[in-house]
């Protein structure tokens, strides 16, 4: 069912847990639909992520997608990590049974929920 | 991964020895089709007479005719509740049912409410027990039938069948139970518990898979689900299985035999792994009536987790357990049963059902046990909904 990569960065995920000082939190999902997933990213003064780390409540390829996702925006501005799509995520992830494609979009979402709480906290910073 | 350990004997059983014994001969030695009226064939009919006077016995009906073989517990409730729908929709079109029911049962049903019948689908408690006085509130003069299943293959609980049958024939209702899990868990005798259709399987028994039967109480009409011959008494064509037959005879001639002993074991082992794990992880439920239930089965929720991810943690230390939840099947819905008895979506989320066998032993738990708290530990440690004093 599950591609070699997924079980592997299911088992041994390089960016799990929290990040302390993370100055863009954004979380999506719902227990309902068996995925939660929080994104924590570490933006610089140049607006560059410098960590981004995850917490994922969900099945193996939810959390081997905030895996990914996490690994795509490292070191990228803000602006280039909103366009990292899904598909990018589950072409690292190899193939992925097609009722768990949701879960590369939720990975998707969670960088652009957290980009989004990074800007409104800057814009509340500069008031 | 050298260990592997199987506690998913809900989801099938090995074949044990002595069933595959039974079976073996008739593959190529008596081979004959038991309808044929040669020697070969009267050998092999031979066969099936045996075992059909075995189940008959096991389940205590009245006579070996009631018991019709079919493919499996799937099509004896589809040909249950479809078949005795069609044959009484002079009298009416409303069956009873209840939410918790496998899906052999719900998807026959809903089939039966597209041609237009109408199903009532009976609410649980918090334990998975089917409330007596709804049932009779929802009865009314065009219920034809009721059907609820002996015991829940998820979570374990047993109905009080007898007393559902008591009541439905109080009003004139056929009754019929899905017995596929119950089978070698208690006594069952259909004439005490006043069933008149009963669905049965070999593979949950250490038969094999593709075969298992309809007890249907003599005086009962009940329409073919398949039509092509006169086998089993014209009811339902196709060329006896006479290899599964022969096994499903011999496995629940042993499931009843070896109950006692099988029963002893299964509760020391399922106490014994209750027990560890409540001891060991914090923020379990356990899931299912406390103590009217199964030994075989036990569903536990893991607060906080995804049973998913649980379930190939194990898998990657060799241990086969299920979810509760229906990620397995395909669906991001969670589990039915779960839902009925009122779990939250989050809870039920990380639901795992561990059902032991009779090889299953205490050295096989102990493993499981270390390798379940350290996946528990592992996804709680990346979960994001925090507990507060969580471990």
């Amino acid at each position: 069912m599950y591609s070699k990569q997924i079980i592997e960065r299911f088992k041994n995920p390089k960016n799990a847990g929290g990040l302390r000082g993370a100055n863009g939190i954004g979380k999506v999902g719902n227990a309902a639909c068996g995925d939660i997933m929080k994104m924590y990213l570490l933006v610089n003064e140049d607006g560059i992520i410098e960590q981004a780390r995850f917490k994922t409540f969900g099945c193996c390829a939810a959390i081997a997608s905030t895996d990914v996702a996490c690994d795509l925006i490292k070191g990228k501005s803000v602006e280039e990590a909103l366009k990292v799509t899904n598909k990018q995520v589950y072409e690292i992830l190899g193939e992925m049974p097609a009722h768990k494609i949701h879960c590369s979009v939720l990975a998707e979402e969670s960088i652009h929920a957290a980009v989004e709480d990074y800007y409104k906290r800057k814009e509340k910073e500069s008031k | 991964m050298d260990r592997k350990v199987y506690l998913d004997n809900a989801a099938t059983t090995f074949v044990s020895s002595e069933v595959l014994a039974e079976m073996l001969p008739c593959f190529n030695t008596i081979y004959g089709n038991a309808n044929s009226l040669h020697g070969y064939g009267r050998e092999a009919s031979a066969i099936v007479d045996r075992a059909r006077d075995r189940v008959a016995t096991a389940i205590g009906a009245a006579k070996s005719n009631e018991i019709y073989f079919t493919s499996g517990g799937t099509e004896a409730d589809n040909w249950a509740i479809k078949g005795i729908a069609h044959a009484y929709a002079n009298k009416g079109k409303h069956i009873i049912t209840s939410a918790i029911e496998h899906h052999a049962v719900l998807d026959a049903c809903k089939q039966l409410e597209a041609e237009g019948y109408e199903v009532t689908y009976l609410p649980v408690d918090r334990n998975g027990l089917v409330d007596l006085a709804s049932l009779i509130h929802e009865i009314r003069k065009d219920t034809t039938l009721i059907s609820i299943m002996a015991v829940n293959n998820e979570v374990g609980t047993i109905q009080n069948i007898k007393a559902i049958a008591k009541i439905a024939h109080e009003y004139g209702v056929l009754f019929h139970t899905d017995a596929v899990q119950a089978i070698g868990s208690f006594r069952i005798n259909v004439q005490d518990m006043e069933i008149d259709a009963m669905s049965m399987s070999a593979h949950k028994i250490y038969g094999p898979k593709g075969v298992g039967a309809l007890y249907l109480k003599n005086g009962v009409r009940i329409d073919p689900l398949i039509a092509g011959g006169n086998q089993e008494r014209a009811k339902r064509g196709g060329t006896t299985n006479v290899a599964g037959v022969a096994g499903f005879g011999k496995a629940i001639e042993i499931a009843v035999r070896d109950m006692t002993i099988n029963q002893q074991k299964l509760r020391q082992i399922r106490e014994y792994f209750v027990g560890k794990v409540t001891d060991r992880i914090p923020y379990i439920q356990v899931n299912g009536h406390p103590h009217q239930k199964v030994n075989s089965i036990v569903n536990i929720s893991f607060e906080m987790i995804e049973g998913e991810s649980i379930l190939m943690l194990l898998d990657l230390d060799g241990i086969a357990v299920s979810t509760a939840s229906a990620c397995t099947s395909n669906s991001l819905e969670p589990s039915h049963v779960l839902r009925a008895m009122q779990i939250p979506d989050e809870i039920a989320q990380g639901s795992i059902r561990f059902s032991f066998g009779k090889n299953t032993t205490k050295s096989d738990i102990d493993y499981v046990v270390d390798s379940l708290e350290k996946a528990v530990d592992q996804l709680r440690s990346i979960s994001p909904i925090t507990k507060a004093g969580r471990k």
